[in-house]
């Protein structure tokens, strides 16, 4: 099987450009200045001592600081990925190629996020601090990266469906950025007025909607990933936390993909290539 | 090879194809002139499946390219007015992914590419980044993709825009290769000399409709409905301006030092009937004849000609 020559381009720019590397390194100098930093807080005061709960929340920390930085980077990444073809005056002459509009969505995905989970492999190193003091275990970890594939991968279909939506990449990614946003944040918010609007006078378990919002909250199911059960609330729902959050999605990050193919295939869509 | 029937495409309330019709012969150089606006660009878009029409059907190589554009977008080589190229791409790069995003087997890709970039003289920029070329090798390059897949048609739409006279002329001879090589080429431009020289048959556009079309010959023949007069008298030239441009058929009356130009739309009697006229007002005319018009002229006749009509 050949590769898409889309993607064979994609990767072959994107790893000749000096921003990738610069890229790198200042998401590593990022993760690796917050993990020494709160080392060096916890230690500055009492040297010599071993806990292994400190360990444990260096664990917390640096995987919050990545999904920070991965909620930050892949709209960025990603939100140009058509948009851009089209400002640059390329996309019009991939359309008349017998490339379909399907495999040009993917694999300008498939190389965006390639990128985003070299950043992310490239932060492992960072982790044998956490495995030097003990305290996590290795399956931990791997249920730590799955969990960041799984989000990357809507993060960058959303960008990836914006970038086709939208003409200019400018709006392409404000609105991008605003949807991960209202994942991460907005789910949460709105979990807690809804429980808040439906407390009645006697403890009752909160409606299901609320629970479905916590569920594809990424930084609630980070926590519940890292073990921090308490915050996960009470639950009727038959299925296992993380199931909820990976079939939303695998599934919403898969239907942006196939719409946004059609939507760029010229001989479905009306008029959308001037759309301002 | 082309055909194109009462198309049309709206954008909101404007129309910019009304019911065009339009016939490329295989293996002809055709070019389609008119004023920005016309309509050029959005048949090409049609015609290369970039865009859907609201109505009337455009077939390629008997393909309708609502229907099939797969099959229209094997068989054309497209090159829009404006396009970009990848940064951080080699030329033989560049060449190359458009090679595989036709299929072209990865054996076969090397030969043809340096065949390409030697038919656009651009075989010593073969490992030159494509951002960093000039716009004339740019231009050439693009040519080159176009002609990857070894289509029937070409479609370039403005090639020769923003190119130099020695790029333009480079253009040129690569355009005129390419008649044979068999190729089918439908070619826009608003400098319009320059498509006298290289095409078979022009089509001139005006309000997204084909106004006229013919061979170039044909076109910029006098007596063909208008005619480009000279007008020459002793004195009163601002006077006979003012008289000519009050009588019916004249338009786009030019004045100069010594006389007229204009554009008459009518037969020989009533060419001799402005005459007459003009001797009883009294000028003394010096030299009252038709001359050969040029492209630009006859495109200047012919939608003046089409203003007339509507009016």
């Amino acid at each position: 099987m050949s590769i898409n020559p889309v993607l064979l381009k994609e990767l072959r720019q994107r790893f000749r450009n000096i921003k990738s590397p610069l890229l790198i390194a200042l998401y590593l100098l990022v993760i690796g200045a917050l993990v020494l930093g709160f080392i060096y807080l916890l230690w500055r005061h009492m040297p010599g001592y071993y806990r292994p709960d400190s360990s444990r929340g260096i664990f917390i920390l640096l995987s919050m600081a990545q999904l920070g930085l991965i909620g930050f980077v892949t709209p960025g990444l990603t939100s140009g990925a058509i948009s851009g073809e089209r400002e640059r005056q390329t996309l019009n002459v991939l359309l008349t190629t017998k490339l379909s509009t399907g495999g040009i969505v993917v694999s300008k995905m498939l190389s965006s996020i390639s990128f985003i989970v070299l950043l992310v492999v490239a932060t492992l190193p960072l982790y044998n601090i956490v495995f030097l003091y003990g305290g996590i275990a290795p399956s931990q970890v791997l249920g730590v990266f799955g969990f960041y594939m799984v989000t990357i991968y809507l993060f960058a279909a959303l960008g990836v469906a914006c970038s086709t939506y939208f003409k200019r990449t400018g709006v392409s990614t404000v609105t991008t950025y605003g949807l991960v946003f209202a994942l991460g944040v907005g789910t949460v918010l709105l979990s807690g007025f809804i429980i808040e609007v439906t407390r009645g006078p006697f403890p009752t378990p909160p409606p299901l909607i609320a629970l479905l919002l916590m569920d594809i909250n990424p930084v609630m199911v980070m926590l519940q990933v890292l073990g921090e059960s308490s915050v996960g609330m009470e639950r009727d729902i038959w299925l296992p936390y993380w199931s909820i959050y990976l079939i939303f999605y695998l599934t919403v990050g898969t239907l942006l993909l196939f719409w946004s193919g059609r939507k760029l295939n010229p001989s479905r869509a009306r008029g959308t290539k001037f759309r301002v | 090879m082309i055909q194109v029937t009462g198309l049309v495409k709206k954008f909101g309330k404007t129309t910019a194809l009304d019911a065009l019709n339009m016939a490329v012969p295989k293996g002809s150089i055709y070019g389609l002139i008119g004023p920005n606006g016309a309509g050029k660009t959005t048949a090409m878009s049609i015609l290369s499946t970039l865009l859907l029409p609201d109505g009337g059907t455009a077939l390629v190589d008997g393909h309708d390219v609502v229907a099939e554009p797969m099959a229209v977008r094997g068989v054309i080589g497209y090159m829009p007015d404006f396009f970009g190229v990848y940064d951080g791409l080699k030329t033989y790069e560049y060449l190359d992914f458009f090679a595989a995003a036709y299929y072209i087997p990865e054996k076969t890709r090397k030969p043809l590419l340096g065949e390409l970039l030697e038919l656009v003289n651009l075989s010593d920029k073969y490992d030159s980044y494509v951002d960093l070329l000039s716009r004339g090798m740019k231009q050439r390059l693009a040519l080159a993709r176009c002609l990857i897949h070894d289509p029937k048609v070409l479609i370039l739409d403005e090639p020769a825009s923003g190119l130099d006279p020695r790029a333009r002329a480079e253009l040129k001879e690569i355009i005129k290769h390419l008649k044979q090589l068999d190729k089918t080429v439908l070619i826009s431009s608003h400098i319009l000399p320059e498509l006298g020289e290289v095409c078979d048959q022009v089509g001139i556009m005006e309000n997204g409709r084909l106004i006229a079309s013919g061979p170039v010959e044909e076109i910029t023949a006098t007596g063909k409905g208008a005619s480009l007069l000279r007008i020459e008298v002793l004195e009163r030239i601002n006077e006979l301006a003012d008289f000519v441009k009050s009588r019916n058929r004249v338009s786009n009356v030019e004045q100069d030092e010594s006389g007229l130009r204009l554009i008459f739309r009518g037969d020989p009697r009533e060419r001799g009937e402005l005459l007459r006229e003009i001797v009883e007002g009294g000028w003394a005319v010096t030299e009252f004849s038709e001359t050969k018009r040029n492209l630009e002229e006859a495109f200047m006749a012919v939608t003046g000609e089409a203003d007339v009509n509507e009016h």
